[in-house]
C-alpha cells in the first residue's frame, strides 16, 4: 500500500511538473503572400537594368489573440496586416538607392497578459531578428514592451496606446500613434469655442477611475487656462446607474457639460441629462459616444459629443493636408476603409485604423531616412510632419516627452438626425475632418 | 441650496418607491420562509430582460410587459420553490443560502450566456413632468406610483383575503398554522412566488429608466436588505418606508458628501438598526 501511495505521489508530482513548465512558443506564420508579388530571387529577364537588392525587413509584435483584449488586438492586427498586404502586394517599398523592402511579420499571443509581453518581446528582438517593432494593444501592454524595446535599442511604434506617462520616462525610440489621454477632451473646450464664444461655463462630471479621471484632470486645466469656468467638478464611481444626485448638483446658468467615463456610465448620463431636461447647450462625453450602441439612446444621443480616435466619417484629404502645409501620405480614408471592408467584412474601428497607420508611419520613416538603420529611421521618425487617413502625425522630439504624439486630434463625433430621421455619426470637429457642422445648441 | 435639497429629495423618494418594492420580494420570503434569498437580485435582472425582451421583440408597452410578466414570474417562483427550496425548508439557514444563491449562479449564468454582461436599455420616455425646480422624468412618476399600487395590492391581499391570513399565519407559527389545517407546502410556494413577482416586477420597472446588465439585480439586491432591516420583515408597508428611507438618504448625502459615502453610511445605519432596533422601524413582530 505504501510504496502504491509513493508512485501516486511520484506521478503527482510528475504531471504537476509538466503543467508548470510553459510551452515554447512557435512564432505565428505570417499572413500568406500574394502570389502574384514579384519573388525575392526573381531570375533577371533579358532585360538589361540590374536586378534591385531586395531586403527583407521583420515587423515584430505580439497580438492579444487570447484574453480580455482580445476584441480590440484583433482589429489593430487587422489593420496592419492590411497595411503589410498592400505595400507587399505593391511590390514592396522602393528606396532611394534602389534597394526595395518587404516586410515581413512575425508575432505572438501575449494573452492581454502583461509579463508575456516582455518574454515575448525579448525573443521577437533576440531570436527573430526583428527589426522594428509595433506596439501590443492598449497603454499597459504597450508600456510593458516599451521598456524591452527601448533596452535593446529597437524602434517600436505604439498604437492602441494613449497613455502620456510612457513617453515620460526618457525613452528615445518609442513614437506614438494614438492622441493621448491628456487631450481626449481637450478640443471639446475648442469646437464648443469655435461654435460659442460667449458660452463659459461648463460643469465636468466624470468617473473615478484613473483613465477618467486623468483626462478630466487635463481637460480641466485646459479648459480654464483658455477663460472657462468650471462651475462644478465632480467624480462618480463606475458603475453608478442614478445620476440624479450630480444633475442636481449643476448650477443654473451651466451652459456646457463634459466628462464620461466608460459605455454604461456615460450612456446612462447621457439618457438622465435628457430626462431631466437640463437646459445647457453642449454635451461632450468620453468613450461612450463613439459607440455604435449609443443610438438605441433615441433622441437622448441626439446632439452628443464624444471624442475618438478616429472615425470612417473623418474626411482627411490630400487638399486638407496642402491647405495645412503639411505632405500627404498614404491611402485615402475612402481607400483604406474599403479595402478594409473587402478584406475582413467590416467596417474599420479606430483600432483597426491604428494598426495601419503604425504601419504607414514606420513606412514613410523608412522612406524618408532610405535606410533600415535605427539611427536613420529615428532621424526620420522625429521629423516626420505628415497628414494620412488617419489624421496629422508628429511627434514631441523633447527630453522630456519623446516620442509622444503632438499633432494627432481626437475626432468629435456628434449623433446628428439624417433625412429619413435616423440618428447617425457625424465627425464635427477638427474642422479639416468633419462630415458635418455641429448641431448647436442643443435644443432642450 | 434649497432648490437642489427639495429636487435631491424629491429624486430620492421616487426611487425609493421602487427601492422599497424590490424589497418587499425579499421581506416576505424572509418573513414567511426563514429563507433568505440570494436569487433575489438575479430574478429582478430576469425581470428586466422579460421586459426589454416584449418591448423590444413584441413592440408592447413596458407596462404591459410588467403586467404580463407578473403571472409568469409568480410561475417561476413556484418552480424556483419546488426544485431549490421545498426540501430544505426545515434544515439550517445555511442551506437554503446556498440553494438560491446555486439558483443565482445559474441564471446569471445562463443570462451571461445568452445576454452577455453588456448594457441594455429600454428606449421608452413619458416625458418630463415640471414644475419650478423639480423635473420629474414621467416613468420613474409611473414607477412609483405602480410601487404603490402593487403595494396596496399586496397590504389588502395579506390582510383581507384567505390565502394572505394563511400567508400571516405561516409567518406567525408554522406549527400551529398546520394543527388549523392550513396547508404550510402550498401556502410556500405561494409566498415564494409572490416574493420572486415583486423582483420581477421591480426589475420590470427599473427598466423603464435605468439602463441594466445581467448583474445590475446584485446592487438592489444589497440594497433590499438594508430596506428590510430597516422596515421590518414580512411587513410590506414597512419594506416600503424603508424604500423611501433609503431612497431619500441616496438624494440627500451627496449634497454634503461625495457619492461613494453613500452605502458606508448605508451599511452603518444597517448595523445600528440590527444593534438598537432588530426587529426594524414597523416589525412588531420578530
Amino acid at each position: 500500500m505504501k510504496r502504491v501511495l509513493s508512485v501516486l505521489t511520484l506521478l503527482l508530482m510528475v504531471a504537476l511538473l509538466a503543467s508548470c513548465a510553459r510551452p515554447t512558443p512557435t512564432p505565428t506564420p505570417p499572413p500568406p503572400q500574394p502570389t502574384e508579388a514579384p519573388a525575392e530571387t526573381a531570375p533577371p529577364t533579358e532585360a538589361p537594368t540590374p536586378t534591385p537588392v531586395v531586403k527583407t525587413v521583420i515587423i515584430g509584435f505580439t497580438a492579444s489573440q487570447t484574453g480580455k483584449l482580445n476584441v480590440e488586438s484583433t482589429r489593430q492586427i487587422n489593420g496592419l496586416t492590411l497595411w503589410m498586404e498592400q505595400v507587399n502586394a505593391a511590390g514592396g517599398l522602393k528606396l532611394a538607392d534602389g534597394t526595395v523592402v518587404r516586410f515581413e511579420a512575425r508575432f505572438y499571443d501575449d494573452e492581454s497578459n502583461k509579463d508575456r509581453v516582455q518574454e515575448l518581446y525579448t525573443r521577437l528582438i533576440n531570436e527573430d531578428k526583428a527589426d522594428f517593432l509595433i506596439s501590443p494593444y492598449s497603454s499597459g501592454l504597450a508600456d510593458a514592451a516599451a521598456v524591452i524595446a527601448e533596452q535593446y535599442g529597437k524602434i517600436m511604434i505604439t498604437t492602441g496606446a494613449a497613455s502620456d506617462s510612457t513617453y515620460k520616462k526618457g525613452y528615445t525610440l518609442v513614437y506614438q500613434t494614438y492622441t493621448p489621454a491628456s487631450r481626449y477632451l481637450t478640443g471639446a473646450f475648442d469646437l464648443l469655442a469655435a461654435l460659442d464664444p460667449t458660452a463659459k461655463k461648463v460643469a465636468i462630471i466624470h468617473e473615478t477611475d484613473k483613465f477618467s479621471t486623468d483626462v478630466c484632470t487635463a481637460a480641466k486645466a485646459y479648459g480654464e487656462s483658455k477663460g472657462y469656468e468650471i462651475v462644478l467638478f465632480e467624480g462618480y464611481d463606475s458603475g453608478t446607474a442614478d445620476f440624479a444626485p450630480f444633475i442636481n448638483k449643476i448650477p443654473a446658468g451651466t451652459e456646457a457639460i463634459m466628462g464620461g467615463g466608460h459605455f454604461a456610465d456615460g450612456s446612462t448620463f447621457a439618457r438622465q441629462l435628457y430626462e431631466k431636461g437640463v437646459p445647457v447647450k453642449f454635451i461632450a462625453l468620453l468613450v461612450a459616444p463613439p459607440e455604435p450602441k449609443f443610438a438605441e439612446l433615441g433622441d437622448a444621443a441626439l446632439g452628443i459629443v464624444g471624442p475618438s480616435q478616429w472615425e470612417p466619417q473623418a474626411k482627411y484629404n490630400p487638399e486638407a493636408a496642402q491647405a495645412a502645409g503639411l505632405e500627404w501620405y498614404g491611402p485615402t480614408v475612402e481607400e483604406f476603409v474599403s479595402a478594409y471592408k473587402a478584406k475582413y467584412n467590416e467596417d474599420p474601428s479606430y483600432h483597426s485604423a491604428g494598426g495601419y497607420a503604425a504601419g504607414l508611419i514606420l513606412q514613410k520613416a523608412i522612406e524618408a531616412a532610405g535606410s533600415l538603420e535605427t539611427e536613420k529611421v529615428k532621424a526620420a521618425l522625429d521629423g516626420m510632419a505628415i497628414m494620412t487617413f488617419y489624421g496629422d502625425i508628429q511627434f514631441d522630439t523633447s527630453a522630456e516627452a519623446h516620442g509622444l504624439q503632438i499633432a494627432h486630434q481626437m475626432v468629435y463625433i456628434q449623433w446628428q438626425k439624417d433625412a429619413a430621421g435616423n440618428l447617425v455619426k457625424q465627425v464635427v470637429w477638427p474642422a479639416e475632418a468633419k462630415s458635418a457642422e455641429a448641431l448647436y445648441p442643443l435644443s432642450r | 441650496m434649497l432648490a437642489q435639497t427639495l429636487a435631491s429629495l424629491v429624486d430620492g423618494i421616487l426611487l425609493g418607491f421602487v427601492y422599497g418594492l424590490a424589497a418587499m420580494g425579499l421581506s416576505l420570503i424572509w418573513g414567511v420562509m426563514r429563507v433568505i434569498n440570494l436569487s433575489h437580485g438575479a430574478i429582478m435582472a430576469l425581470g428586466m430582460f422579460g421586459t426589454y425582451l416584449l418591448f423590444t421583440h413584441l413592440g408592447l408597452n413596458p407596462y404591459l410587459a410588467i403586467l404580463l410578466m407578473a403571472p409568469a414570474s409568480l410561475l417561476f417562483g413556484f418552480l424556483v420553490y419546488g426544485v431549490a427550496v421545498h426540501r430544505i425548508i426545515n434544515a439550517p439557514y445555511l442551506s437554503s443560502l446556498l440553494a438560491t444563491f446555486a439558483v443565482n449562479m445559474m441564471v446569471i449564468g445562463i443570462g451571461t450566456a445568452v445576454f452577455t454582461t453588456s448594457l441594455y436599455n429600454v428606449d421608452f420616455s413619458l416625458g418630463t413632468v415640471r414644475a419650478g425646480v423639480l423635473a420629474l422624468p414621467g416613468t420613474r412618476l409611473t414607477a412609483a406610483l405602480a410601487a404603490l399600487l402593487i403595494t396596496a395590492a399586496l397590504y389588502l391581499f395579506l390582510y383581507r383575503t384567505r390565502p394572505g391570513k394563511a400567508i400571516r399565519a405561516v409567518a406567525n407559527n408554522r406549527a400551529a398554522a398546520e394543527l388549523m389545517s392550513i396547508p404550510s407546502a402550498q401556502v410556500l410556494a405561494l409566498s415564494f412566488g409572490i416574493g420572486t413577482m415583486l423582483a420581477a416586477l421591480a426589475g420590470g420597472l427599473i427598466t423603464t429608466f435605468f439602463p441594466f446588465t445581467i448583474l445590475s439585480g446584485s446592487g438592489y439586491q444589497s440594497k433590499s436588505f438594508v430596506i428590510c432591516v430597516l422596515g421590518g420583515l414580512g411587513n410590506p408597508l414597512g419594506a416600503l418606508l424603508g424604500g423611501l428611507i433609503l431612497g431619500a438618504m441616496e438624494g440627500l448625502i451627496p449634497i454634503v458628501l461625495p457619492v461613494s459615502w453613500v452605502p458606508v453610511v448605508e451599511f452603518t445605519l444597517f448595523v445600528l438598526i440590527l444593534l438598537i432596533r432588530p426587529s426594524g422601524l414597523l416589525g412588531a413582530r420578530t
